[in-house]
């Protein structure tokens, strides 16, 4: 094959330009922007802004309605964790098991994972409203449920509607690290171990670990960015601003309260997050957690 | 009662797939049993049978007198070692080995004392405290085996241990699994496809096809007398010759020469083999040939040649001097002439 040679010293810019221009204008000038608008004070009407240190980084941390969002945010990162993991693992062993209609299974467990978390939110507002929600009037009658009041039972009902959709992924996931297991060293164990349960926590469980781990961090990623949706279909953050998450609070506080100096502060804390996550995913697991 | 009887033991698969037809042996106290076979005979289904790995479609398997076809494989009392070694990739080789005894209740102290002197009898005791990914093959191997040895069960079954090691190791490998055997004297069911593993390391060999048992009987059993055309082809390097025939009068012709075999038979569609070291080079004698292909192997070689228009090998000592595309001059001894009826495949 002919090798083409580029002559000239500036073609290269060129032909890397498009893709320059897209990272440049999507990516780095929000991110510009957004430590701009973290560190400046805007005046109410627009009019003019004027620098103000770490002033928005102070106020957020003194805003109780932020703390409250913070509070709930890893609350219900770690209960999906919890919920999704658990469930998709379960119905993995559960479906890995099976003799007959192994695939009608996995299909229709993998499904809701094709469903935009608002469409989610939407279907669970069908669930959930006090007119006409099955699960409201249920869980009505058992306890006097009432998420437009009582705090506990908003959570309840975000964390099922942000919880059945991620179900479906950690499915896939567990399944595909089920498969992975060889069937030799379950039959070992079947040699060596009389009693399923014992033999699923000392050799299935720890061989799915590294798939676990893998699974906790997208669970936590998923619950912390990803439930935006889910959250302004449903709750809107009712009651009060209980049920806000961290990004559900920066966009409001950004978009709706037009205070984009606090948004910018809450957003580069989100970051910060992100950073620590990443960090520790790199750190001690992507390293630890391997068998071959 | 024998030790492990197998009595018309049969196993269908779901798909109706007959992978073991109506089985039936018996198999002694510290007996070594192979079972050899081609790859998809059943050899490994009935061993994971006996294992309690596979669900017995019919038949009856008992182990020192007692029915052990509902029993569970953990309290059948026999320890396994597969081909692909399945030692618990999380867990230290001590672990691995100490696993099963951990889960039957046994005190700390007995474990730590039994899982040491396996270790120390398989020479791996410097390796305890690693885990299965920092070994090499042939110490994943020993491994398996001290996992399966410091059960002490009644019953050894190994599945193909040996083919995922290099040639060198997995000749010393198993003469050291003949020697524990013999050294332990525990009842021990080998499965292989190698005939060399079969011819060496089994007290008995039963050679299966297709799910049924051809033959059963010792090494030299099977090698002097197979009892069909399968097995006489199956067993021995370079395979038997069989050369197709008639015999009218106990003489079979082939290529118009005369073979009298000493026997008053008469079969119309017979076929008579030959082994490859069988075949008598001589000057004078009444068949020849061209020798197609010469292997040479160091001390024998491998003449690969046809009669009429069947194709035979045969193996000669290499001081024979007998070059490719040269004339020689060969008998068919009858004394050493094995004779099988084309129609049932059976011995004559």
């Amino acid at each position: 094959m002919k090798k083409v040679q580029f002559t000239s010293k500036y073609s290269q810019y060129f032909f890397l330009a498009p893709q320059l221009l897209i990272l440049l204008i999507f990516l780095y000038w929000p991110i510009v922007q957004t430590f701009r608008d973290a560190f400046t004070m805007q005046d109410a009407f627009g009019f003019g802004s004027q620098f103000a240190g770490f002033d928005n980084f102070l106020f957020i941390f003194s805003d109780p309605s932020y703390l409250t969002a913070f509070k709930f945010t890893l609350i219900y990162s770690f209960v999906i964790t919890l919920i999704t993991g658990s469930m998709g693992l379960l119905l993995a062993v559960q479906a890995n098991g099976i003799m007959h209609g192994k695939n009608a299974y996995k299909t229709l467990l993998i499904w809701p994972y094709a469903i935009a978390p608002a469409v989610v939110g939407v279907m669970a507002n069908y669930f959930f409203s006090e007119r006409y929600g099955l699960l409201y009037s249920l869980f009505n009658n058992l306890w006097g449920f009432n998420w437009y009041e009582d705090v506990f039972d908003a959570y309840i009902y975000v964390i099922i509607a942000g919880s059945w959709k991620q179900i479906s992924a950690n499915f896939i996931f567990f399944l595909a690290g089920l498969q992975a297991i060889q069937k030799t060293v379950i039959e070992a164990s079947i040699i060596d171990c009389k009693s399923n349960m014992r033999r699923f926590w000392t050799i299935t469980f720890p061989l799915l670990m590294p798939t676990t781990f893998f699974l906790i961090i997208i669970n936590i990623t998923y619950a912390f960015f990803d439930t935006f949706g889910i959250i302004d279909t449903t709750t809107i953050g009712a009651p009060g601003s209980e049920t806000k998450t961290l990004v559900y609070k920066a966009y409001i506080d950004g978009f709706r309260g037009l205070d984009l100096g606090s948004a910018g502060a809450q957003s580069i804390m989100m970051m910060l997050i992100v950073l620590v996550i990443t960090i520790f995913q790199f750190r001690y697991i992507e390293g630890k957690i391997h068998y071959n | 009662m024998s030790f492990l009887e197998l009595q018309n033991v049969t196993k269908i698969y779901p798909n109706g797939t007959k992978a073991v037809n109506e089985t039936s042996l018996n198999i002694e106290n510290g007996e070594f049993v192979v079972f050899v076979g081609p790859s998809g005979c059943g050899k490994s289904t009935l061993l994971r049978m006996i294992a309690g790995l596979e669900d017995i479609t019919s038949g009856d398997i008992s182990l020192d007198g007692n029915l052990i076809n509902n029993i569970d494989p953990s309290e059948r009392d026999v320890a396994m070692v597969f081909q692909n070694y399945a030692l618990y990739p999380h867990m230290t080789v001590f672990n691995n080995m100490a696993y099963g005894l951990k889960n039957r209740g046994i005190s700390k102290e007995e474990i730590n004392n039994k899982v040491n002197d396996v270790a120390k009898l398989l020479e791996i005791d410097q390796l305890l405290s690693r885990k299965p990914s920092m070994l090499s093959g042939g110490q994943r191997q020993r491994v398996a085996m001290g996992r399966a040895i410091v059960r002490n069960p009644k019953i050894f079954l190994f599945d193909e241990p040996l083919s995922n090691l290099d040639a060198k190791l997995r000749n010393q490998m198993r003469l050291e699994i003949k020697k524990l055997q013999r050294q332990m004297g525990v009842t021990s069911i080998f499965v292989t496809h190698d005939q060399t593993e079969a011819m060496t390391l089994g007290d008995r060999i039963v050679v299966i096809n297709n799910g049924v048992v051809e033959q059963l009987g010792t090494p030299k059993d099977i090698y002097s007398k197979p009892n069909t055309k399968f097995v006489a082809e199956f067993i021995g390097s370079p395979q038997m010759n069989l050369f197709n025939c008639k015999i009218e009068n106990g003489v079979a012709t082939i290529d118009n020469k005369k073979i009298n075999l000493d026997k008053s038979i008469n079969i119309e569609d017979a076929c008579i083999g030959v082994r490859p070291d069988d075949i008598q080079i001589s000057e004078n004698g009444q068949y020849s040939s061209v020798a197609n292909l010469v292997e040479y192997l160091g001390s024998e070689m491998i003449i690969y040649s046809t009669i009429g228009n069947q194709q035979f090998s045969c193996k000669l000592s290499s001081k024979i001097e007998l070059k490719a595309e040269e004339n020689f001059n060969f008998d068919i001894i009858p004394s050493t002439v094995h004779v099988f009826d084309n129609n049932t495949g059976l011995r004559v």
